[in-house]
């Protein structure tokens, strides 16, 4: 029905409604806090209450180039954004692709630190209750930085070919908002984790 | 859908005899339809099927308890049937639906043509049915390779650490939480799709306070779902990695705790109650209003009243665990805070009272089921405040005191209520009335049928029946009440074959209804019964909260007043 709803103009009470995408993905995000909110009381409840060991400042480092990584990665998702609202489409490919850089090396840092405490330190899931918390939590926040990194991938490859333009500013903030909420959980991952945790 | 086929329906160039009616067809266009009436009525369908199987299911725990000492169902097999018979009733037959009214009924009501986001509403109507699925081919493939247990026997909570590898052998328990998990999926995004629907779609003049009351209450269960299913989802991965991944959320061996899991099912739990109650409450705002022919008393307390709700029932969780053992501080909190949940709720009663008082009624049967909601809701609300009080709880939890009261509440207040919407908006969906005749012997069966049923479980309860047990013995003196209580099963059956009946024949042969039978006075009356696929071929503006009475009555309207 989207070209019926779109030829008629919607105007409630007051002349003004937001975005549909806005909405939609501020529910989403509304979710997902929720269930991320579970897995951080799930872990500082279990913090300190392992059966057995390594503690969690046994086993972990801070992953500080990677936090950086990650967190730059909201400004340049920004500077993008506002380059495509202006119809600059080169500056926000260039910008989009440094934040997918970024990401991905998030991603690619954590990664690294998991093979380090599964292949060196024999610290699995399995372990005792710190690696159950660790690891389920800081893989649903990976899960959401790849979920996240697919979106921006797939709007790279449309930008490649051209497909976006100045009108696509709106669609592309939504997803935007996604990336500031991945962003935004880690922060907190990062605080409950490594320095709360630690 | 392409634009200029849509354009040409609109202005009513394509006639509907010119589509293809085959049988196939049909089928076809039912599986690939994003219109939010097909999938509102699939929903519907979907949840009155499932209804069905809970209830079957229900009938027969009552006949393996009509009398002590019976072995027609053994131990393992009535766990199953309570566990499949509670899973069900809350996921597959009130979650969809409590989303099918909202999916039929929220866009019409607003003036919309259509949810915000189409494809995600089949979207999630498909993953609700995975959902369901999955539950129960677990009486196929449950089994596993350990062959043990074909469906899942660990109560509808599923209480740690009976869920672990080591207790639940098999695939049952897995079944049970990938159906549930991916049901929440679909139950996350149809909200946020009707949230959206609700805050941007709404026609010309319609400000929120212009909203019925339907629709506001909408809103608010649909923010609930989003806070309170996902702790559920949160938990259902947390079980799936123990039980998978040998991770030790719930392994009380390696130091997890059995508690933990408690509290993210009732965080969850208790909420869902309320999201399953609140669209009775928006049902029974639509209803008792029009068969009262008056306007709503005390619109902005209905909102403010169920914001509260809402509000309190994200606090009230732990009063499921007061016999667990809590610091008296925590047992004071949520005694305290769940009998606050009477205060907004004692508002809604009188206000859907106030509504009636002084108005000329009809005692139509969706008016009938609505009355009858009013009183049982009433009694269920008054053993709810009972069962808050931590000394009552430790004395009757997990007796059949306690299945009564939620009984009440799920039957008595949501059943009711889902019945009397049937039959209020039958005709809106298929433009034609159900008898009268028929829905009043479905009514009076029905009722006598609950108050057997539940009525004397509270008695069989107090005498210190516990719950989930398969058999008794003849000296406890429960036999006569289980007695009552299987009968008055026999009877609630009568009542929905009767409704079932009086469906499938007033499909064919009922009334014509026209676009508003009731003289009603609700947007979705507006237009045609039932609706075409644009539902409105001009969008309307309205200027009040009953723009229909607006247009009746053009000389009194209610804009002078509101």
């Amino acid at each position: 029905m989207s070209a019926t709803t779109d030829t008629v103009r919607r105007e409630p009470a007051g002349g003004w409604a937001p975005s549909k995408g806005l909405v939609g993905m501020s529910c989403l995000i509304i979710a997902e806090s929720a269930i991320f909110l579970i897995f951080v009381v799930a872990y500082l409840f279990y913090l300190g209450k392992s059966a057995s060991g390594p503690t969690p400042r046994q086993v972990l480092e801070l992953p500080v180039l990677n936090s950086i990584c990650l967190l730059s990665s909201s400004a340049t998702i920004t500077v993008a954004l506002r380059a495509l609202r202006r119809g600059d489409t080169k500056r926000f490919s260039r910008w989009w692709l440094v934040t997918i850089v970024l990401g991905g090396y998030f991603l690619f840092g954590t990664g690294h630190e998991w093979y380090r405490l599964i292949y060196q330190k024999g610290f699995t899931i399995q372990t005792n209750l710190f690696g159950t918390t660790f690891y389920s939590l800081v893989g649903l926040h990976a899960t959401h930085v790849v979920i996240g990194l697919l979106g921006l991938l797939l709007v790279m490859a449309f930008a490649v070919s051209g497909w976006v333009k100045q009108e696509h500013a709106e669609r592309t903030h939504v997803l935007g908002l996604y990336w500031h909420f991945v962003d935004g959980v880690w922060v907190v991952v990062f605080t409950v984790v490594y320095i709360i945790g630690r | 859908m392409n634009g200029t086929s849509n354009m040409g329906r609109i202005s009513g160039v394509v006639p509907l005899a010119a589509e293809d009616k085959t049988v196939l067809h049909t089928l076809h266009a039912w599986l690939v339809t994003v219109d939010h009436k097909k999938l509102g009525l699939m929903y519907i369908i979907y949840g009155l099927g499932f209804l069905v199987v809970g209830g079957l299911e229900a009938t027969l725990i009552r006949f393996q308890l009509i009398a002590p000492n019976l072995k027609f169902i053994g131990p393992q097999a009535f766990n199953q049937l309570f566990t499949m018979h509670g899973t069900t009733m809350v996921f597959l037959v009130g979650m969809p639906l409590i989303f099918g009214f909202a999916n039929y009924l929220v866009p019409l009501m607003i003036g919309a043509r259509d949810l915000a986001f189409p494809r995600l509403n089949a979207f999630g109507f498909w993953l609700s049915a995975l959902g369901g699925l999955l539950l129960y081919f677990s009486y196929i493939g449950g089994e596993g390779l350990s062959g043990a247990g074909s469906a899942p026997d660990v109560g509808w909570f599923a209480y740690a650490p009976l869920t672990a590898k080591a207790f639940s052998k098999g695939h049952s328990t897995d079944y049970w939480t990938l159906g549930i998990l991916v049901g929440g999926f679909g139950s996350i995004a149809t909200a946020a799709n009707i949230i959206t629907t609700i805050c941007c779609m709404r026609c010309r003049g319609m400000g929120l306070a212009r909203m019925p009351l339907l629709v506001w209450l909408y809103l608010i269960v649909c923010g609930m779902v989003l806070i309170a299913v996902s702790p559920l989802t949160a938990a259902q991965i947390m079980l799936l990695l123990d039980r998978f991944a040998g991770s030790h959320f719930f392994d009380t061996q390696a130091g997890g705790s059995a508690v933990l899991w408690m509290h993210f099912f009732w965080i969850f739990g208790h909420p869902e109650v309320y999201i399953l109650v609140i669209p009775a409450f928006a049902f029974a705002s639509e209803i008792i209003p029009v068969f009262s022919r008056k306007a709503i008393f005390g619109y902005p307390v209905m909102v403010g009243a169920t914001c509260a709700i809402a509000f309190v029932s994200l606090g009230v969780w732990a009063h499921h665990m007061f016999t667990v053992g809590m610091t008296s501080t925590g047992n004071t909190f949520f005694v305290v805070s769940t009998m606050m949940v009477g205060v907004p709720t004692g508002i809604k009663i009188f206000n859907w009272l106030g509504t009636m008082w002084g108005g000329k009624l009809r005692f139509a049967t969706p008016m009938l089921f609505s009355i009858a909601f009013l009183f049982q809701f009433l009694i269920a609300g008054l053993t709810g405040i009972m069962l808050a009080c931590a000394p009552w709880d430790w004395q009757l939890n997990d007796s059949y005191f306690l299945i009564a009261h939620f009984h009440y509440v799920l039957v008595g207040a949501i059943v009711f209520m889902i019945f009397a919407a049937i039959y209020y908006w039958f005709p809106k969906a298929t433009g034609r009335l159900l008898s009268e005749r028929l829905g009043k012997w479905h009514f009076w069966l029905f009722l006598i049928g609950f108050h057997m049923t539940f009525d004397t479980m509270h008695f069989a309860g107090i005498l210190g029946m516990p719950r989930r047990i398969y058999t008794y013995e003849a000296d406890r003196g429960w036999g006569t009440l289980n007695l009552i209580c299987t009968i008055g099963v026999v009877f609630q059956i009568a009542g929905v074959l009767i409704m079932s009946v009086n469906v499938l024949r007033s499909l064919r042969k009922g009334k014509l209804a026209g676009s508003d039978p009731w003289d009603a006075w609700t947007l979705e009356w507006s237009t045609s019964s039932p609706p075409p696929e644009y539902n409105f071929v001009e969008i309307p503006a309205v200027k009040s909260r009953r723009p229909l009475w607006d247009l009746k009555h053009p000389t009194d309207p209610d804009w002078k007043y509101e």
